[in-house]
């Protein structure tokens, strides 16, 4: 926006024969101009998509007084760091957290292998009726979870599977959403890697293996990052097959968190906080697959 | 018909003794196995759908088919087809259904194009950038059910930010604003206060998500054709829509479809945030309302009907953006 006026007034003063000894020092400065801009833009789309997250935290740590004050505090000066061991005590988290990342873990693990499985097969293999079981794979994505509820529960409980992690992870361990997001990332190859790799012999299985996983690495690091949040943030679902609290996950715990401290706002404030730094750090852990550029990849294989 | 073509791409290639394949006894024609390995690829996913949710589903269409009695105990009556007909005719039910599309068409774009915003923002060559990636794609870390908690929280008139804030007499007389949110500023531009709400939370809860698609869509563009197009003289805005946006089309494409599908099922925000679907049934969406009509109204058949719609119209929705949209889309090959 600032390089406009720069290049004209290049051309004013110094006509045509100047204009590229001119344009080097107001160019630097405008290009510093630019790049001042673009930090101010993060930070403000930083701050706005942040707010509630820093007022959740702020919140935590006040007494449940200055939440429902009428002149909202923003700085805790008197932070009220139990708040966050009565959650932790109060709200059994250590059993729940447990629980959420066996779970969670499971269906992760579960829905990649079946996800690059399905999204392989249909961008490279063909087969009769691939178009017909693709759209039948995207279909599974439009039945809602809440009708199926009813039956799925007989079948849990005619497996004898009730109060156990299969009840929890076997119904989720494969996801038209990962086949979906793999078959389009593997689509995105290029054509000549997989003329080069049929040159070197390479069979299906060894394609899949060192070639179209390792550069579908951000895709598929993005894919396990949704599993891990959908598998986590369950809540009807693990609350229907399991019966006490030795099985019960984290979601349910907040709820419960948040019915017993009515009158203390805080330490559910403080619960949630809990409850999302686990996600926090595995997604910080998670950045850099997600940063791994696919040409990178290319690059090194 | 794919061997007969590499047969001759092997055959006319120079160094062609070293790198045919061995000739080797096979049982079955290389389609063949091809075919037995894709059907083999598919196996587990299909195992899984078929029992948790092909089964459960199809289920629905015999439940759809008997009438639930009005007092519990009594026998089902098999009503045929009747039961579809009334309930997909009902001013009840193309209420919920127009709340639903509303509720996507606002959120599924703004997501998607705030998601672009930030991930080619922070797509830069810029020092500390990686803190600002790390900052936008957390707000993943909030599950819908933290999302409604917190915002519920914050726009609640006995504890929240917009406590201090003067409602309007005459928007408090109006039915429609809200269960205990009141924002009367969007009041004059928006079809419900309730459902829009529940869309800016949705939209807030979902922009990690739409921005790590993004970002790994945009990871997956070499930044050598960025670089071209630079030399050539393309501006960034240039550059963006000339450039950018056509080479993310697949992820664009696919977050449109997928973001639509889930739209269409919201459910954990309405139950949170506007019971029993909202004011005047604001935010009864199709979902809340199967749910509504299976937990408190006990009508299984009813619910069945709903269900079995609500995927019609998904799958409707998702045909026609493959035949209308994935023509724009450009992909690798």
């Amino acid at each position: 926006m600032s390089v406009e006026p720069i290049t004209l007034r290049g051309t004013e003063l110094s006509g045509r024969a100047g204009t590229e000894v001119e344009a080097t020092r107001p160019g630097k400065r405008g290009r510093r101009l630019r790049i001042f801009g673009r930090y101010v833009a993060l930070s403000v789309l930083a701050f706005i998509v942040h707010l509630t997250i820093y007022i959740t935290l702020v919140n935590s740590l006040l007494q449940p007084s200055q939440i429902a004050s009428k002149s909202p505090t923003f700085f805790p000066t008197s932070p009220q760091w139990h708040t966050y061991a009565d959650a932790w005590s109060d709200g059994h988290l250590a059993t729940y957290l447990r629980n959420s990342f066996i779970q969670t873990g499971l269906i992760v693990v579960g829905q990649l292998v079946t996800s690059i499985l399905a999204g392989y097969a249909f961008a490279f293999l063909r087969f009769p009726l691939k178009r017909t079981l693709f759209v039948v794979f995207l279909a599974t994505l439009m039945v809602p979870f809440e009708i199926t509820i009813v039956t799925n529960l007989q079948t849990i409980n005619t497996l004898g599977w009730y109060d156990t992690f299969a009840a929890l992870a076997v119904p989720f361990l494969a996801t038209g959403f990962g086949a979906f997001l793999l078959r389009q990332t593997f689509l995105q190859l290029p054509k000549d890697l997989q003329d080069a790799a049929k040159l070197d012999g390479y069979g299906h299985i060894r394609f899949l293996t060192r070639v179209a996983v390792p550069l579908a690495r951000p895709t598929i690091a993005a894919l396990a990052v949704f599993s891990f949040l959908s598998a986590w943030n369950q809540y009807l679902w693990p609350l229907l097959v399991t019966k006490d609290d030795r099985l019960r996950t984290v979601q349910i715990g907040l709820k419960q968190l948040r019915a017993t401290n009515i009158d203390q706002v805080n330490v559910t404030f403080a619960g949630i906080v809990l409850a999302f730094i686990p996600l926090v750090i595995l997604l910080l852990i998670f950045q850099k697959q997600l940063v791994r550029g696919l040409t990178a990849g290319a690059v090194k294989g | 018909m794919s061997m007969p073509a590499d047969a001759t791409v092997h055959l006319r290639r120079g160094e062609a003794p070293a790198v045919a394949p061995p000739p080797r006894k096979r049982r079955f024609s290389r389609a063949v196995r091809e075919a037995g390995l894709g059907y083999l690829l598919l196996l587990p996913a299909f195992v899984i759908f078929s029992v948790f949710i092909f089964y459960p589903f199809l289920r629905n269409f015999y439940l759809g088919f008997f009438s639930t009695p009005p007092f519990p105990g009594q026998p089902k009556n098999y009503v045929g087809l009747d039961q579809y007909k009334d309930v997909l005719t009902s001013s009840e039910f193309l209420d919920s259904l127009k709340v639903t599309v509303i509720f996507a068409a606002i959120t599924v774009p703004v997501g998607i194009a705030l998601g672009i915003l930030l991930a080619v923002l922070a797509h830069q060559k810029l020092k500390g950038v990686g803190i600002y990636r790390a900052f936008f794609s957390s707000t993943v870390a909030t599950s819908i059910a933290v999302a409604s908690v917190i915002f519920g929280t914050l726009l609640s008139p006995q504890v929240g930010l917009l406590q201090g804030i003067q409602t309007e007499p005459s928007i408090l007389q109006n039915p429609d604003p809200i269960i205990n949110i009141s924002l009367p500023v969007i009041r004059s531009f928006i079809p419900s206060v309730a459902l829009t709400a529940v869309a800016v939370i949705t939209i807030w809860q979902s922009l990690g998500l739409s921005f790590i698609l993004m970002s790994a869509g945009l990871q997956a563009v070499p930044d050598e054709i960025q670089e071209a197009a630079e030399i050539d003289g393309a501006g960034p805005w240039t550059r963006f829509w000339n450039v950018t946006l056509p080479l993310l089309s697949p992820t664009i494409f696919f977050a449109f479809v997928v973001g639509s599908i889930f739209a269409f099922q919201t459910f954990g925000q309405i139950d949170l945030l506007t019971p029993r679907g909202g004011p005047l049934k604001t935010t009864n969406v199709l979902t809340y309302f199967i749910y509504d009509q299976l937990q408190f109204a006990k009508n299984d058949g009813k619910a069945a009907v709903l269900a079995i719609a609500l995927f019609g119209v998904t799958l409707l929705l998702t045909l026609v953006q493959f035949s209308f949209l994935e023509r724009r889309v450009s992909y690798e090959r």
